[in-house]
């Protein structure tokens, strides 16, 4: 039987109807300013704030890096991991490692801890082939205690040898080392801004290409997407292996950060308070990566530099959860530019009224 | 051509098919019978999401069975579900582009074949309007059009007439029965609209409690004293 192809003279479209085009015209007026929004943070926010919030915005970088990658998976393919931090921990171990044991280039370095912990990140989402929701969110968190556990053993590198390149020594432990070009802190800062733009960069020409039609075809109905002739194993164990490889980069970026890296900084409970900040930030837009990683990381600064205890912050993000579930499920990116809108709305409306009434009186 | 003999289908104690013995011939054939019949257990078999206990389904000389289910829609069969299944973060056009991209049609022809789909299912909207800005009526249109790009061998459409307004199933069905004209699919249309049924298919089969009770032309299956029982119980054929 022949087989007819399904094409009739399409009629001429107003307009590209390529809206998934990365270089669509009204697209590179956006692009532009962000770009230009992104030179004036990195020029001037280490010249203006002091090397306290420089180091802090730097950790927001950093987090919200791993939130991007986090909100791939919960945002775009529906599969909640609770394992992210752990990953994160992995990237910063193997760049620590790497960084110290060899005279490899600092980007190399990421490279390569991105890698590294893109294959073991896409292990820890094997178990989302089988599993979703609730129980993937265990099974990730069980894994990620595993996998802290392991590195509290293992101990982070600190410029010793053999494997594991710790060398029990409390003195004399060297920092490890950072860029050439960047390394003074303000200088890291904007190295870092560099780093995270180009993971945005990667994310959005996945977002905006077949994996990310993929991913959004999964997310709404899995059966759907095998209709469609979706491989639903290998995009999700892209999904992670996406999201392991920016997390495994952070890392990176997290140990050129803070030069001393120890276990007790990296807690299983940090994948709950990271899933939540990306809950609230809003794990359907890129940008609300940006806002948790500043939930996470400036918000405890600037609570430690007015001398309220950051513990505080367990409860506001508790809060800030129930309230993005129940009233706004696409997070502060959305409800807060909306609320925004009322507000002026209602402010500019009462003008109008009062003028009005005085006009007539 | 779609031969199907013997299919059965278990749920634990639920016999969802039972030794059904159909073939459907090139067109579009309906498939009708009441609630739990069966029909979308059948259409989960063709797609790959149901295994089947016994039986055999042939497409177009193919063993379809053997086939893992997403590589089932790369060879060309394509369906639409009860509920609602275009993907709403994205254009209408790349709703349509995605099934092209995911099969085995080359590139070169794809903005072509994705924009005359939607040309066929006549899709008022711009291609490049998100899906969620759209209207339940065009949605299920997007549908079809997700399901007849390219070279679809089977279509199956779910009952896509549910929850329609009487005028757009009218355009609805004329969109159905434009499709033999575009393409050389074979057709199976599920509903519960015997109006959209008989305007649309040709020949039609009819499931009751998994078990094929009739098949022929739809004027004669819709005047079967068989069917009207099932459907409407033994007091009403009486």
């Amino acid at each position: 039987m022949s087989t007819a192809q399904v094409s009739p003279e399409p009629p001429a479209p107003a307009k590209s109807p390529r809206s998934g085009s990365p270089f669509a015209r009204d697209e590179m007026i956006r692009v532009g300013a962000i770009a230009l929004g992104l030179l004036v943070i990195v020029i001037l926010v280490p010249a203006i704030f002091s090397l306290y919030y420089v180091d802090a915005l730097t950790q927001v970088v950093v987090y919200a890096i791993v939130a991007l990658g986090l909100g791939v998976l919960v945002g775009r393919v529906g599969l909640v991991s609770l394992g992210q931090a752990a990953v994160l921990a992995i990237g910063a171990w193997v760049a620590a490692r790497l960084l110290f044991g060899s005279g490899l280039p600092f980007e190399l370095v990421l490279l390569i801890s991105g890698l590294i912990t893109m294959v073991i990140g896409t292990c820890v989402g094997l178990p989302a082939l089988r599993l979703r929701g609730l129980y993937l969110a265990l099974i990730t968190l069980m894994l990620a205690g595993a996998i802290t556990v392991a590195l509290a053993t293992l101990n982070f590198p600190n410029g010793g040898h053999g494997f594991s390149g710790y060398n029990g020594a409390f003195v004399h432990i060297p920092a490890i080392r950072r860029p050439g070009i960047a390394t003074s802190d303000r200088a890291y800062f904007r190295y870092s801004i560099i780093v995270a733009a180009l993971m945005f960069l990667v994310v959005l020409g996945h977002l905006r290409s077949k994996p990310g039609r993929a991913w959004a075809a999964i997310r709404q109905s899995e059966s759907a997407a095998l209709a469609a002739g979706i491989n639903t194993t290998l995009y999700k164990l892209w999904a992670f292996a996406l999201a392991s490889f920016v997390t495994g980069v952070a890392g990176g970026v997290l140990a050129g950060a803070q030069q001393y890296l120890y276990s007790i900084n990296f807690q299983t409970q940090d994948s709950i308070t990271l899933l939540a900040v990306v809950l609230m930030g809003g794990a359907y837009s890129m940008w609300g990566a940006i806002v948790a990683g500043l939930l996470l990381e400036l918000l405890p600064a600037i609570l430690n530099n007015i001398g309220v205890s950051p513990d505080w912050l367990t409860i506001l993000f508790g809060i800030g959860v129930l309230q993005v579930l129940t009233t706004a499920p696409r997070g502060i990116v959305e409800q807060f530019p909306r609320d925004m809108a009322r507000l002026y709305r209602a402010i500019t409306g009462a003008a109008r009224r009062s003028s009005g009434r005085s006009a007539t009186s | 051509m779609i031969e199907v003999a013997g299919l059965t289908v278990r749920f634990g104690g639920v016999t969802s098919l039972d030794g059904m013995d159909v073939t459907f011939d090139a067109g579009t054939c309906g498939l009708i019978g009441p609630n739990g019949a069966g029909k979308t257990t059948f259409f989960n078999v063709l797609s790959g999401f149901v295994r089947p206990a016994s039986g055999t389904v042939s497409a177009f000389g193919e063993n379809l069975l053997s086939m893992p289910h997403f590589r089932r829609a790369r060879w060309g069969v394509r369906r639409t579900f009860q509920t609602e299944q275009a993907i709403e973060q994205l254009s209408v056009f790349d709703n349509v582009a995605m099934i092209h991209e995911h099969s085995k049609l080359s590139r070169s022809s794809r903005r072509q074949d994705t924009l005359g789909a939607i040309a066929i299912v006549g899709i008022q909207a711009e291609p490049s309007a998100p899906v969620q800005t759209l209207s339940a009526g065009e949605r299920r249109l997007v549908e079809i059009a997700r399901a007849i790009v390219g070279r679809p061998k089977i279509v199956l459409l779910d009952e896509p007439a549910a929850g329609l307004p009487d005028e757009e199933t009218l355009d609805l069905g004329r969109v159905i029965r434009s499709i033999p004209e575009h393409t050389d699919a074979q057709v199976i249309l599920v509903d519960h609209d015997m109006s959209l049924v008989s305007g649309c298919c040709e020949r039609t089969a009819v499931l009751d409690f998994g078990r094929l009770i009739t098949s022929g032309t739809t004027a004669e299956v819709l005047r079967d004293e068989r069917v009207v029982r099932a459907y409407l119980g033994d007091e009403a054929a009486a």
